[in-house]
């Protein structure tokens, strides 16, 4: 076992990770650890672009994007922080333009934005071309500009150590706070402990508890994981976002940008149904109404393909320029997978799973909250493993990439202002015992069971139970299937029992993390009796203001004792749930029907 | 209940989906904790024509044997994990598409897999990307300019974008670099993917640092080593013209020699 000292430690290194990084290094002596190399991390594949007011193209404002913001999520949104992310919007762009980022540029040289969905001018009246983009490519952009950064700055990266916990210590106030870190070294097998006063989860979210998704094999909710186990609260779990445009049957991304540039969805027929759906602005409507309207035309018979399975998304009107020029990715990924060619022909599509608005409450600051109010000393999280909430119920597109910028640089500021207030508590007796024993757990385990049939059995009931329509029966189908391979995970065993790059026994760690988070999800979707944002429910479809304008906060009730039966010794895998609410924050906007 | 078999070549548990054909994928495994050397090992895997490599590679760590060990995440092109020599070629595993692989007239068809070269071999597909990213870093891969920043974005023409525009979409996936003959034979060549990074800088409107980066690459293990044989070009899974651009940050040495 090796150990290490730093003052702030942040846990992975996608967008939000190295916005933090980029700003906990000048402050603070810091250490990224990520289990990809930071360039491999998803923010990369994200595609159309990055909201802000900048008005560079036409009138805007940032209250204007506010309230598409609060509007998008359904009115779950904490306007206060939606707020902050709006304003602040403006600057992030700005710093990643100055930091070099490659956006497309107007003819004045001013950077270029393009239509997105849910974001409008004037509460509504009309799309507002409010993202700026770097082609389709503006996540990889962000991605490499941040890496630069990093470089640039020094930080110190330890790559492909995967954190597998985080340890709590009693400080000399009686205080519970955060003091360290441990993780598996994979190309070693080595336990690593990182003592730190800060640590920053931004460890993305958990996709791959759905079989169709956009999402990388690597999202797997470490950060979520890990946190829940501790008998902390994970917010909002039951909303989870599918991309209207997946490439059919593959679950790629096709960016809602091409829609932006003026892409239509068509149904078997030809017709185009968002004008039935969302009157106003059509195909670019918030993603949650559109993936339910491509549900429902599916489900009516009106799908396209030989199962009437898909609808179309159609291109062929914008020109083969503006394909090259604009959106050359994704025309790429529709030619090389499905080997259509859309310059030519529309392209098959169905909704995907592609977002976590909820993960770990955090408050503006990005301190992880340890029930509806409480920072935790020491502990921080942002991006798409945090839940600020900027996102309520539905993010919007674009949001994401400003959400880990804005909210990945407040806690990195934050991370490191504490570090550089206090000093290191030592770390607890013991501090990579449970991390030791599931690992040596996996090495020797000869149970009958194989991660990968576990793995397609949750993929599978979560796309048939619990994706963008859910029903009281489908949910609680899909919560005794997870429950039931969650009693069969006891029994898994890895073939390899090495030391050097041992990604058998990761994917059987990570596989224990979709199980919780998926266990969480369908629980909390069970409880809310209402349809909102990225939330349907067939049997209760409309929006209760009454009963569940509240965020959603499960916990695990841990036991007194340690559990020896549990799987791989790991105590908080086997708790069972508790469900609590906290008040939505309101500030300027009152509730009102959605519409679009 | 029996335990997980043993780790096999025995591929017969490996879903085979309908309309799928049986191809053979050799692989060359190294554990450095029990080989002496890489061997090459066969794997006769269910295969339907749109999979990719990559989702028969997994078949076979998840069906027949989970120490073979690869990166990948995205598994679209997108984040560059999955570099290797398929059929001696370097490719991303997750574009290379089983329907392009599969021999004329129903013969049986054989795909070879194996890490890319240049860089050691950790075990199996995995090397050592360490030495990659030291040379990317040593070209200082990052905006440098000088002097007051402006208090909006700095502007710049559509057209001094798009002067740049082709060397941003290097994902670092390292075909380009691992396929050049001149890396292989001395690695403290800077290689392909480190001058692609220089050169989005260089040619850059709002950079103040090209010359810097001139200088770096003007070393005798910088551009000069090139021997043009366009093996980075066509290794490139971004379609970047990589040949093209180390010529241009050449010419860029003379024209500011004359």
């Amino acid at each position: 076992m090796q150990f290490h000292k730093y003052d702030v430690v942040i846990v992975g290194a996608g967008g939000a990770g190295m916005r933090a990084a980029i700003e906990a290094g000048q402050r603070s002596r810091t250490a990224v650890l990520t289990k990809l190399y930071p360039t491999r991390s998803h923010t990369g594949a994200a595609q159309g672009g990055m909201c802000a007011a900048l008005a560079n193209v036409e009138e805007d404002n940032w209250e204007w994007h506010t309230f598409d913001t609060v509007k998008g999520g359904d009115y779950l949104t904490d306007q206060d922080a939606a707020e902050i992310m709006a304003k602040e919007a403006i600057d992030a762009v700005l710093d990643l333009e100055k930091m070099g980022l490659p956006f497309n540029r107007t003819e004045e040289g001013k950077i270029d934005q393009r239509r997105f969905g849910g974001h409008t001018r004037d509460h509504g009246k009309a799309a507002v071309r409010r993202a700026c983009y770097a082609a389709d490519r503006t996540g990889h952009m962000i991605l490499q500009t941040l890496y630069q950064n990093c470089v640039k700055h020094g930080i110190e990266f330890f790559n492909e150590f995967y954190v597998l916990d985080v340890t709590m210590s009693t400080n000399e106030n009686g205080e519970q706070v955060a003091s360290g870190a441990v993780a598996y070294e994979l190309a070693t097998g080595e336990i690593h402990v990182f003592q730190a006063k800060s640590i920053v989860f931004a460890t993305g979210g958990f996709g791959k508890v759905f079989k169709t998704t956009s999402n990388a094999h690597t999202l797997t909710g470490d950060g979520m994981g890990i946190y829940a186990r501790k008998g902390l609260p994970l917010e909002d779990m039951e909303f989870y976002q599918f991309h209207p445009t997946g490439l059919a049957g593959l679950g790629i991304l096709l960016t809602e940008g091409a829609r932006g540039e003026g892409a239509i969805l068509r149904n078997e027929s030809g017709e185009r149904f968002m004008e039935r759906y969302a009157p106003t602005i059509k195909d670019l409507a918030p993603r949650d109404i559109v993936a339910r309207s491509m549900v429902l035309e599916v489900l009516e018979g009106r799908g396209a393909g030989p199962e009437k399975d898909y609808v179309f998304l159609d291109c062929t009107h914008l020109g083969e320029e503006v394909l090259e020029t604009k959106l050359p990715d994704i025309t790429e990924f529709a030619r090389t997978y499905l080997g259509v060619d859309p310059v030519h022909e529309p392209v098959p599509v169905y909704p995907t799973a592609h977002y976590a608005m909820g993960g770990i409450p955090t408050n503006v600051k990005g301190e992880a909250l340890q029930d509806n109010d409480t920072a935790i000393r020491g502990l921080y999280a942002a991006g798409e493993a945090a839940c600020v909430s900027v996102h309520g119920s539905n993010r919007l597109g674009t949001n994401s990439l400003l959400d880990i910028n804005v909210f990945g640089r407040r806690a990195g500021i934050a991370a490191a202002e504490y570090a550089n207030d206090v000093d290191h508590v030592a770390l607890p007796e013991g501090s990579a015992t449970m991390v030791q024993g599931m690992v040596d757990h996996l090495r020797t385990a000869s149970g009958g069971e194989r991660v990968a049939d576990i793995r397609n059995a949750l993929q599978q009931t979560m796309d048939t139970n619990a994706a963008v329509y859910r029903t009281e029966d489908t949910l609680k189908q899909a919560l005794s299937d997870v429950q039931a391979l969650k009693e069969r995970y006891g029994r898994i065993a890895v073939h390899d029992k090495g030391k050097r790059y041992n990604t058998d026994l990761l994917e059987a760690v990570e596989l224990g993390f979709l199980l919780d988070l998926a266990e969480m999800l369908v629980n909390a979707a069970l409880a809310r009796k209402e349809s909102r944002g990225g939330h349907a429910r067939e049997d209760y479809p409309d929006r209760d203001d009454t009963n569940f304008l509240r965020h959603s906060m499960t916990y695990k009730i841990l036991p007194e004792e340690e559990d020896p039966n549990a799987p791989l010794g790991l105590t908080g895998f086997t708790a069972d749930l508790r469900l609590d609410y906290k008040p939505v924050v309101f500030t300027r906007y009152e509730p009102m029907e959605r519409k679009y | 209940m029996t335990a997980v078999a043993e780790p096999t070549n025995d591929t017969s548990q490996i879903p085979a989906p309908e309309g799928s054909v049986t191809i053979t994928v050799k692989i060359l495994r190294f554990n450095p904790e029990i080989d002496n050397e890489p061997h090459w090992e066969s794997y006769d895997v269910p295969a339907l024509p749109t999979d990719r490599v990559l989702n028969l590679l997994m078949n076979i760590k998840n069906y027949a044997d989970g120490t073979l060990s690869f990166r990948r995440s995205c598994a679209h092109g997108i984040c560059g994990s999955d570099a290797m020599q398929i059929n001696g070629i370097n490719r991303l595993a997750c574009k290379v598409l089983v329907k392009d692989l599969l021999a004329k007239d129903g013969k049986p068809t054989t795909v070879s897999v194996a890490p890319i070269k240049g860089l050691p071999t950790m075990k199996d597909l995995y090397v050592d990307m360490e030495p990659f990213f030291e040379a990317f870093r040593s070209v200082k891969p990052y905006l440098i300019a000088y002097g007051n920043e402006p208090t909006n974005e700095r502007y710049q023409s559509a057209a001094d974008r798009e002067r740049f525009d082709d060397t941003t979409k290097c994902i670092l996936c390292a075909c380009c670099t691992s396929s050049c003959p001149v890396y292989w034979a001395d690695g403290s060549y800077f290689g392909p993917a480190a001058i692609v990074n220089a050169h989005r800088f260089i040619f850059d409107s709002r950079d103040e640092a090209s010359e810097e980066r001139l200088d770096i690459l003007n070393d005798t293990e910088g551009v000069w080593r090139c021997r043009t044989t366009f093996n980075c070009t066509d290794a490139c899974p971004r379609g970047i013209q990589v040949t093209k651009a180390i010529q241009e940050v050449k010419r860029a040495l003379l024209f500011k020699r004359t």
